[in-house]
């Protein structure tokens, strides 16, 4: 799940698409998948050992993906939505049950992310998992160093205690601009159920948001990037992959900027992006041959070596580069694991009642 | 002979017809449908609103079921009035600076010598073959607290301290500004390039002073092409999305933002639909005014 970049997305949605090896007929499969978020040898690898042809195009976020998804007739044969929309879109009857006679790399999902998984997708019926992470805290070492010594890094304190997040107002703060990611975080530091529906802890974690509001200079689902890379900025509540990729440009740049990122020890938000075929998929047996191709290990493996998120697969973790296997940050220990939490899609009375209080807390209107 | 005396009656009303066909089919049937959506209610489905029309068949019957309820929603919510306000609001200060900027410029241009001329519109025209959002991220790179325009300020000594531009309604200006400047020197341009010297030279032989003949002459004259300018500027900067979303803070209130929280977070079509209707009616009364404002004008002269 990366940024919901608001509606630039419809504007940029650059479209790469590997060279056809050799035109088979009705031999391809077109893949509709976030950017930046696939090693492009595993395409051509694909290709190579099957014959299929890829078609790759990327969008940058789940509701542009949705909305295609719900005026139908896209043309995609695999698609990769977050399991909080891939549960509402099962429901709107957007995609195809998986035939998973004609999955046997099935045998290498790692049970846990599957399980968690399931809440979304009962029986992982319509998808498998792709790459998983959370939402968490993303700082500029020095600066909050500087601002804060024992500034409380791991914990959610960070971004909800106004007291400390005033010291940073000076540096600039951003926060995810989707309610979905920022709502069950505040709750769930305020001790409710995160995933609560109830109009009055709604209206507590709207109280504790506006209390923070006037330190949060922006509220914005992928500029952070850019962002806490070039040392604009010194805190951001972001996805993980997304500060991670932050943390690796600004060490390339070479500007003496340090970026971490941390799972607060309150709990997070865990996410999912699934693989899954459309209803209407013109070319649904190659669609299951893709999926079966980037169930093997080393395909998973090299994927995630590649992106730096982790995947939904137990058998590539012995072939994971000891950087990634390693990293908290994006494998994270059980004891963390245990605290991570996740949300169900909010029926459409919550979603608005969720949407009016965000626009109160982003605008005061 | 020119061409048309030797088109026949049906040739004749062919061509008259495209302009309508081309309304019908680009502007009146999207329109029909937004509307019918914006009279339907919200479901988990494909397309996620119903009653869905396949047909004429039992059409009747459908329309029975279309409510006006959206609309109610949206009246009764002052989040939906105060976005069209703080919309029409940033447009109409962008369109007053941009006529204020934009009009020393075209009328620079029109008393250039004729040779220069070409070459300077050609100039007022080069932006536009830099992607609009490239030219909109380049504003980030100049107003961001560490970008160019600090780092000059501080350089000279003039501020101590980084203006904090980015992420303010004052960003959202200067970028409408910027984008929507030639929209606004073009027409000018053209009615201004068109004046009559020998106005100018009767009215100062009549004794008018430079100002007199501006305010006097010059400014009545170009009027057309301020209303032109101001609409292609106010009109686009009204709905304008990608601007506020980019340079403007998260408390800049636009009716573009409303209408994509709306579509996209609520996933709700239906209202979605109706805060485009309404939009569309708040944006008819001005060209409403402006037709009125070009018929005056016309009768007068």
């Amino acid at each position: 799940m990366k940024g919901l970049l608001a509606g630039l997305s419809a504007v940029v949605l650059a479209a790469v698409s590997t060279q056809p090896a050799a035109a088979q007929g009705d031999k391809v499969v077109h893949v509709y998948n976030w950017s930046d978020y696939i090693d492009e040898e595993i395409l051509s690898d694909f290709t190579k050992e099957t014959g299929i042809e890829v078609v790759y195009d990327v969008f940058d976020s789940n509701e542009i993906l949705e909305t295609k998804l719900l005026a139908g007739g896209t043309g995609y044969d695999v698609v990769v939505p977050s399991a909080e929309f891939l549960a509402r879109q099962i429901q709107a009857g957007v995609f195809q049950k998986l035939d998973k006679s004609k999955l046997p790399n099935l045998v290498n999902v790692w049970p846990e992310i599957a399980e968690r998984v399931a809440v979304y997708d009962p029986d992982n019926a319509y998808s498998v998992n792709y790459m998983w992470g959370t939402t968490g805290v993303g700082y500029n070492v020095a600066k909050i160093q500087e601002r804060m010594p024992d500034a409380p890094v791991n914990s959610w304190d960070m971004v909800f205690k106004p007291e400390v997040i005033a010291k940073f107002a000076d540096c600039g703060v951003q926060l995810l601009d989707a309610p979905a990611e920022i709502f069950p975080a505040a709750l769930s530091y305020l001790g409710l159920n995160p995933d609560s529906r109830d109009p009055a802890d709604i209206d507590k974690a709207t109280e504790l948001l506006l209390s923070i509001r006037p330190y949060v200079q922006k509220f914005h689902s992928s500029e952070y990037i850019n962002a806490l890379a070039n040392g604009d900025i010194c805190l951001a509540v972001g996805y993980s992959g997304d500060v991670l990729q932050a943390r690796d440009r600004a060490e390339e740049a070479g500007q003496g900027v340090e970026v971490a990122y941390s799972i607060p020890k309150e709990g997070a938000m865990m996410w999912f992006d699934q693989m899954a075929i459309p209803a209407d998929a013109p070319h649904p047996d190659a669609a299951h041959a893709f999926i079966n191709y980037m169930l093997k290990p080393e395909v998973a493996a090299k994927a995630s070596n590649y992106v730096f998120y982790a995947n939904g697969n137990k058998a590539s973790q012995p072939l994971l580069d000891k950087e990634v296997l390693e990293d908290t940050a994006i494998y994270p220990d059980e004891e963390t694991v245990k605290k991570l939490f996740t949300k169900l899609p909010y029926d459409p009375k919550t979603q608005r009642l969720v949407t009016r209080a965000w626009t109160k807390v982003t605008t005061g209107q | 002979m020119s061409m048309a005396e030797t088109r026949t009656p049906l040739q004749r009303r062919i061509v008259t017809w495209i302009p309508y066909f081309w309304l019908l089919v680009f502007f009146l049937a999207p329109f029909l449908i937004v509307l019918k959506i914006s009279l339907s209610e919200t479901a988990i489905a494909m397309p996620p609103y119903r009653p869905v029309f396949d047909g004429l068949a039992g059409l009747w019957a459908k329309l029975a079921e279309l409510s006006g309820a959206n609309y109610e929603w949206i009246a009764g919510d002052p989040l939906y009035w105060h976005s069209y306000l703080s919309s029409l609001w940033i447009a109409a200060v962008s369109t007053l600076v941009t006529l204020l900027v934009g009009y020393p410029i075209a009328y620079g241009m029109a008393r250039a010598p004729a040779a220069w001329r070409p070459a300077l519109v050609m100039f007022v025209i080069l932006p536009f073959w830099t992607s609009f959002l490239i030219r909109v991220y380049a504003w980030i790179g100049i107003l961001k607290p560490e970008g160019l325009l600090n780092q000059f300020l501080l350089w000279t000594g003039l501020i101590d301290q980084p203006l904090f531009i980015m992420n303010t309604n004052t960003a959202v200006f200067i970028g409408i500004v910027y984008c929507y400047l030639p929209f606004m020197v073009l027409p000018l341009y053209a009615t201004l390039e068109k004046l009559d010297p020998a106005l100018l030279e009767a009215a100062a032989d009549l004794g008018a002073g430079a100002i007199a003949r501006f305010w006097q002459v010059t400014f009545p004259l170009s009027l057309p092409g301020v209303l032109a300018g101001s609409l292609l500027v106010f009109i686009p900067a009204v709905g304008e999305f990608v601007i506020p979303d980019l340079l403007g803070g998260s408390q800049t209130l636009m009716i573009g933002r409303t209408l994509w929280n709306e579509f996209f977070a609520n996933r709700d079509w239906p209202v979605a639909s109706a805060v485009a209707i309404v939009l569309l009616l708040v944006l008819v009364i001005p060209i409403v005014l402006f037709q009125n404002a070009q018929k005056r004008l016309g009768e007068e002269r």
